[in-house]
């Protein structure tokens, strides 16, 4: 069973705004029945001002779908068509207070279908330009085309950098698996072979893409506080096992911690630093390292 | 409010008196069969009895025939991977496109390895071509796999004329007969299959319980390496308490096959009845004529199956669903897919699976919550149209796909 919010059920049990809208000058459909969602958005625009006076969605599709279509045009009524589109998935699966990872292609078909109504209120054609593959990374919700396509455009060969530029993998780890199997497939179209050996690229260069798929909008002092939070959560687990840890610094995508207790040194601070990096980086949305302070580069230590 | 559970296909409530019979084995009799003292001797006449239990709902010649497994996945793991590890001059399998993953999803791992994997197809009503089957047969091919039951719709395989013709090809036969056992009589002695997987938890044992029956003479090489327990076939120790329960609940499972095949059948055909007569646009899949007797898998179309399963499950039904949903995945079941359901309807299919605890009042009160729901989500259906589906639905909303 899905652990969906209390709000999901509470849409879905009590769905806003459901039929179609009469007197509807914009219809939007989108969906894909392969994996059981459709969605038709129908609104009622002012031509005048361009208002959404009233939105109805019809969908074909699980609890979280109908949820989604149901936020949706809760979200949309009253807004201008302009401020509509800027309503993104996120937007959406906030207003639900989350959304399981596997569920997230729902808000997307909520905000494709927005923008196919908007299209076709302006007597366009709305054409749909990605395409969704089966879910790889559960952490993120990275699918398997974003993956290969990724792999594709930035050559990359390791399964590092897939976690650095799609964020697939840069959790618990249990995908790593697929993603070996994409990174194979697309080696071996240019005659090359996967090598888990391979030393990971040196830099990432700060693509709109890889901006995109991070977490931004946060400063590096907000960014620092959210690292501290998470360690502060931690901290009674750690202090249960007479350990503690302690934020030394944060430079670019490495946080550097210094294990005091019965955590340093013993065999199991690695694990403990494992779980906490793992925990920050979900917490973030963005791929994290995270080091014991012993690693942190020299200059730093002395400056 | 007490649930109704019509979800025996995924697991199943342990009988009472077995779980009677397995606790004693967690603290008085907790020693290891294996020991050369009293706390382990009565442990292993227990293990003795549990496994002519087991042989004697599976009508098997031996009682050394019976391997105890951890589970149906592993049991059908060791007979594939033992097949093809004895006769390594064999490269082929044949099994079917509906297999359960536990059998699907290893296969696909062995193509990957550079085993050539043929799989049968089924028609619209998930039943075999036998001429294509027979094709397949050559003395390339290391096993057959052919699952015994459906775990989605209860289409029975003709696995007993297919060991036949395996055999006559000098082929192994293995069936995954997780779903049959306890629901389908048998008696192995007589037949030609090699190789058979069973689950525990699917005829009221504990989950993490399994065999592997394997006839005397096949040539075997065991998953797990190790100690001598199951004759050095399956190493480890045992899991006690669970093969003793699992000998009892095959004890149970003989006595009570009669009923299943009887009073669980009629109340599944009651279900069933009733649901087709009070919800226009669904039907039946599978082959109806050739089922267990506590299945029936009913397509509900244009609505999709998890919004359906969360409006039972909120009035306390529990069943389960073939969309993509329920399971993440971007495709229907692929059993669905096989049988070339369309997908309006392959996402509205539900799975009742019945057991002996359910009674007549249980699946009125069923046939009475069903209708209302399929007509609440219909209603927010675009393919629906008031009381119908809209006019050719397919054309009416073909949305762009993403
Ligand atoms: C047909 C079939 N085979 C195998 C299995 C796997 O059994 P287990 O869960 O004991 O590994 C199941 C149950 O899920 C099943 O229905």
């Amino acid at each position: 069973m899905w652990d969906y919010s209390e709000t999901v059920k509470e849409h879905f049990y009590n769905p806003r705004n459901a039929g179609a809208v009469e007197e509807a000058n914009a219809t939007g459909d989108v969906g894909s029945l392969s994996c059981g969602d459709a969605l038709r958005l129908t609104l009622k625009v002012n031509p005048d001002t361009e208002i959404i006076e009233d939105a109805g969605f019809q969908t074909f599709g699980c609890g979280s779908a109908i949820a989604s279509s149901s936020a949706l045009t809760e979200i949309i009524k009253g807004l201008t068509l302009d401020d509509a589109l800027k309503v993104s998935n996120q937007d959406i699966a906030d207003y639900l207070e989350g959304l399981p990872p596997e569920k997230m292609h729902c808000s997307v078909m909520g905000r494709e279908a927005l923008q196919a109504a908007v299209a076709n209120y302006h007597g366009e054609e709305w054409s749909d330009d990605h395409e969704e593959g089966a879910l790889i990374c559960k952490c993120f919700a990275v699918d398997a085309v974003l993956i290969e396509d990724t792999v594709r455009a930035n050559n990359l060969k390791t399964v590092e950098d897939v976690a650095h530029y799609t964020k697939a993998g840069g959790g618990c780890a249990s995908c790593h698996e697929g993603i070996e199997e994409i990174l194979a497939k697309v080696l071996a179209e240019k005659g090359e072979s996967f090598d888990p050996n391979a030393a990971p690229m040196p830099e990432i260069e700060t693509t709109p893409e890889t901006l995109a798929a991070g977490a931004t909008g946060m400063t590096n002092l907000q960014r620092i506080r959210r690292i501290e939070t998470v360690i502060d959560s931690i901290r009674p687990q750690l202090q249960m096992d007479k350990g503690d840890a302690e934020l030394v610094d944060v430079i670019g995508d490495s946080v550097y911690l210094k294990m005091t207790g019965a955590c340093s040194g013993c065999q199991m601070a690695a694990m403990t630093l494992g779980g906490i990096q793992q925990r920050i980086t979900e917490e973030l949305g963005q791929f994290i390292k995270v080091l014991p302070d012993t690693e942190l580069p020299k200059a730093q230590t002395e400056g | 409010m007490k649930g109704i559970y019509l979800d025996n296909n995924a697991t199943t409530m342990v009988d009472p008196d077995v779980v009677e019979t397995m606790l004693p084995y967690f603290t008085e009799q907790f020693g290891n069969p294996s020991s050369m003292h009293a706390f382990g001797n009565k442990v292993g006449r227990a293990l003795k009895q549990a496994r002519q239990q087991v042989q004697n709902l599976l009508g098997a010649a031996h009682d050394s025939e019976i391997i105890f497994t951890s589970c149906g996945t592993e049991s059908d793991s060791t007979a594939i991977l033992s097949a093809l590890r004895a006769q390594p001059e064999r490269n082929e399998i044949i099994t079917t496109v509906v297999e359960h993953p536990a059998v699907l999803s290893l296969s696909k791992n062995l193509e990957k390895e550079g085993y050539k994997v043929h799989y049968l197809k089924v028609d619209n009503k998930g039943r075999l071509d036998l001429d294509e089957y027979k094709r397949l047969l050559s003395e390339r091919v290391a096993v057959v796999s052919v699952m015994w039951a459906n775990n989605e719709t209860g289409t029975l395989f003709p696995v007993l004329e297919m060991a036949e013709l395996a055999s006559a090809a000098g082929v192994m036969f293995h069936t995954d007969a997780v779903q049959a056992v306890g629901k389908v009589p048998m008696n192995l002695q007589d037949t030609k299959i090699d190789m058979l997987s069973i689950s525990g938890h699917k005829l009221h044992a504990p989950k993490g319980i399994g065999v592997l029956y394997l006839r005397r003479g096949v040539r075997y090489r065991p998953l797990l390496r190790g100690g001598h327990q199951e004759r050095g076939r399956r190493a480890g120790t045992e899991n006690v308490a669970s093969i003793i329960a699992l000998g009892k609940a095959c004890e149970l499972a003989r006595e009570h096959m009669e009923f299943e095949n009887t009073t669980v059948a009629d109340m599944r055909d009651r279900l069933e009845q009733g649901i087709l007569a009070a919800v226009p646009h669904s039907f039946v899949t599978g082959d109806p004529d050739n089922r267990l007797p506590n299945t029936a898998n009913i397509a509900f179309e244009y609505i999709e199956g998890e919004a359906i399963l969360m409006l039972l499950n909120k009035q306390g039904i529990a069943a389960s669903s073939g969309s993509a949903c329920t399971s993440g995945s971007l495709e229907p079941s692929h059993v669905m897919r096989a049988m070339d359901i369309p997908y309006t309807a392959a996402h509205g299919s539900v799975r009742f699976s019945l057991s002996r605890y359910n009674s007549m009042e249980e699946i009125e009160k069923v046939i009475e919550a069903v209708p209302p729901i399929m007509a609440q989500l219909r209603k927010l259906s675009p393919y629906w149209d008031e009381n119908d589906p809209v006019e050719d639905p397919e054309k009416a909303f073909a949305p762009a796909y993403a």
